[in-house]
């Protein structure tokens, strides 16, 4: 099972490893921008699948995990480790490795700092219910956002210039393997059906001796690490951080993702982003023939007509699994 | 020694005292019912047993240990297990899903799936059914799922919240019989009930809650006979 799942990893890796070198070779960087985007987005929505969709608590304060994540990974990478590696006057191919090597550790330790955040901003307010939640990390989004503002070392309003540019189609879709394989394996364990009794009814999951704080304390985290991630990769593919990039419209945008998916469901989260990124961009010739920008009006027409007809998402609380049954694994 | 025991009980919504003084045993393997009409506190005294109120006055004492202020979760841990009025079932989960979430707080795999088939002999309609959503069960079978889920945390005590609630005589008649098949096998049972008449046939003791207060309590077949009863619970 275990060595299964290793082959199942190394594969990924093999795959990844070579479109990467493919793409590198043959996307055009607009095409290419929009297959970050979409991994960026898949990792957000994802992780807030796991506090919003599994755990059924409402979380508006993703953009400032995510700010978090991405400020703290650019830091860690301007201030130490791009300048490490430059002083250490390695040969160019050992300065590569060394920069995917210290991408991954600033990865971890903006992921690590917003999970921290999770843990101080999720343990008080996780006793509250429903909306009263929603406000929380809603102001806590913002206090961010507005901390960074005032930040100067990370570039206060001006944004943060200078972040190498490390992040690459591998990475991106690393993670995106990563939380959504996760996600799919929390579901069907003992701690994810913890989650989704919550999510159904916390008195009776309490009930059946489930401490329910503790444990919407640990969806958090886990849910604010990955977002975090996602601001990292986000931070070091653009070279740039600009405040303004993690309004509370950013914290929308995610949850536009998991409520179109449908609340839930892991595959739906996945389409939903790619949705969500790629329809805005393909709307895009229209602009060209009306000579207005019609995008934004006809993108949010979608949505609209998308949730009205129906309102359970894509894909409701399914998986892609269900709903298309030659996609499932045979051996279970 | 009493398996629980409570003592001067006095639970507050705010405001509003729900029950004043209530004092009651609960001896091992034994069924002790409570009765009492609407609005008598009867749910509110199986909340502050769960731990879901606190109490303002009084203690809880179970199998030798005292259960103020413990939160809910650690008191499944130490041996009661409810279910819930209203059948607090998961509705869009399994009902394999539902029973294993009963067992939460175990780990012998093997005895949870004996367990588990245990409570499939009980309600053989849940076996049927164990692959389905809890929330596309019929009232009945929900109120079987939650009796079967709070037994698979294999409680000490069993707390029963109105089982017949909302329920055919029929489907009413087979969860009675279950019940007392279940302590026939070891498990003491407190069982609130409106329906006084159902609930004195199969328990052992009963108590009689009125407006918060305890007013009456003695053998269950005695209170069968009870003039104020039979007037006033039993409509004979």
């Amino acid at each position: 099972m275990v060595k299964k799942e290793i082959y199942l990893f190394g594969t990924v890796i093999a795959i990844l490893m070579f479109s990467q070198w493919i793409i590198s070779k043959t996307l055009n960087p607009y095409l290419f921008m929009i297959l970050m985007y979409c991994g960026i987005n898949i990792i957000l929505g994802v992780s807030l699948n796991i506090i919003n969709g599994l755990t059924g608590q409402f979380s508006i304060g993703h953009a400032g995990f995510m700010a978090i994540g991405g400020y703290v990974s650019a830091a860690f990478s301007f201030y130490f480790f791009a300048p490490w590696i430059s002083a250490m006057g390695l040969p160019f191919w050992l300065q590569t490795v060394g920069a995917h090597f210290f991408f991954l550790i600033s990865l971890f330790l903006g992921g690590l700092t917003a999970a921290g955040f999770g843990y101080v901003v999720g343990l008080p307010s996780l006793h509250l219910r429903g909306d009263y939640l929603g406000i929380v990390t809603l102001g806590f989004g913002e206090i961010i956002r507005v901390l960074i503002l005032n930040l100067d070392v990370i570039g206060g309003a001006r944004g943060f210039t200078g972040i190498p540019s490390w992040s690459n189609f591998f990475w991106v879709y690393f993670f995106v393997v990563c939380v959504v394989l996760l996600s799919f394996r929390l579901v069907r364990s003992y701690h994810g059906r913890a989650l989704l009794a919550i999510r159904e009814n916390e008195i009776a999951a309490e009930a059946m001796g489930i401490n329910i704080t503790a444990y919407k304390v640990k969806a958090f985290m886990l849910s604010s690490f990955f977002a975090g991630i996602a601001g990292g990769l986000f931070a070091h593919y653009i070279g740039y951080l600009n405040p303004s990039s993690f309004t509370f419209i950013k914290s929308f945008e995610a949850i536009v993702i998991v409520v179109l998916g449908g609340m839930g469901s892991i595959s739906g989260a996945v389409l939903a982003a790619l949705i969500t990124t790629i329809l805005p961009e393909a709307l895009r010739p229209l602009q060209e023939v009306t000579r207005l920008d019609f995008r934004m009006v006809i993108y949010p027409l979608l949505l609209l007509t998308l949730m009205l007809t129906r309102p359970q998402g894509i894909l409701g609380t399914k998986e892609i699994g269900d709903v298309l049954p030659f996609l499932k694994r045979k051996s279970r | 020694m009493s398996l629980l025991s409570v003592e001067n009980l006095t639970v507050a919504y705010g405001a509003i005292t729900a029950l004043r003084n209530v004092s009651l045993v609960v001896d091992t393997k034994e069924i002790v019912t409570l009765i009492g009409a609407n609005g008598a506190g009867k749910t509110t005294l199986l909340r502050t047993l769960s731990g879901l109120l606190q109490p303002s006055i009084g203690t809880i004492h179970f199998n030798g240990e005292n259960l103020s202020g413990k939160s809910p979760h650690l008191i499944v841990r130490s041996g009661i297990s409810c279910a819930p009025e209203g059948r607090g079932i998961f509705p869009n989960l399994s009902v394999e899903d539902n029973l294993e979430l009963g067992a939460f707080i175990r780990k012998d795999s093997k005895g949870i799936q004996k367990d588990k088939d245990f409570a499939f002999t009980l309600f053989p309609i849940l076996k049927e059914r164990r692959r389905q959503w809890a929330g596309t069960l019929s009232g009945g079978e929900q109120q079987m799922l939650t009796i079967s889920r709070a037994l698979m945390a294999r409680p000490k005590l069993l707390l029963l919240d109105e089982p017949s609630l909302g329920l055919a005589p029929q489907v009413m008649k087979q969860i009675f019989s279950v019940i007392q098949s279940i302590n026939a096998e070891g498990t003491t049972i407190l069982l609130v009930e409106q329906n006084a008449n159902m609930a004195l046939h199969i328990a052992h003791r009963a108590y009689v809650l009125e407006t918060g207060r305890i007013v009456l309590t003695d053998k269950a077949q005695a209170l069968l006979n009870h003039p104020d009863v039979k007037k006033a619970y039993l409509g004979t």
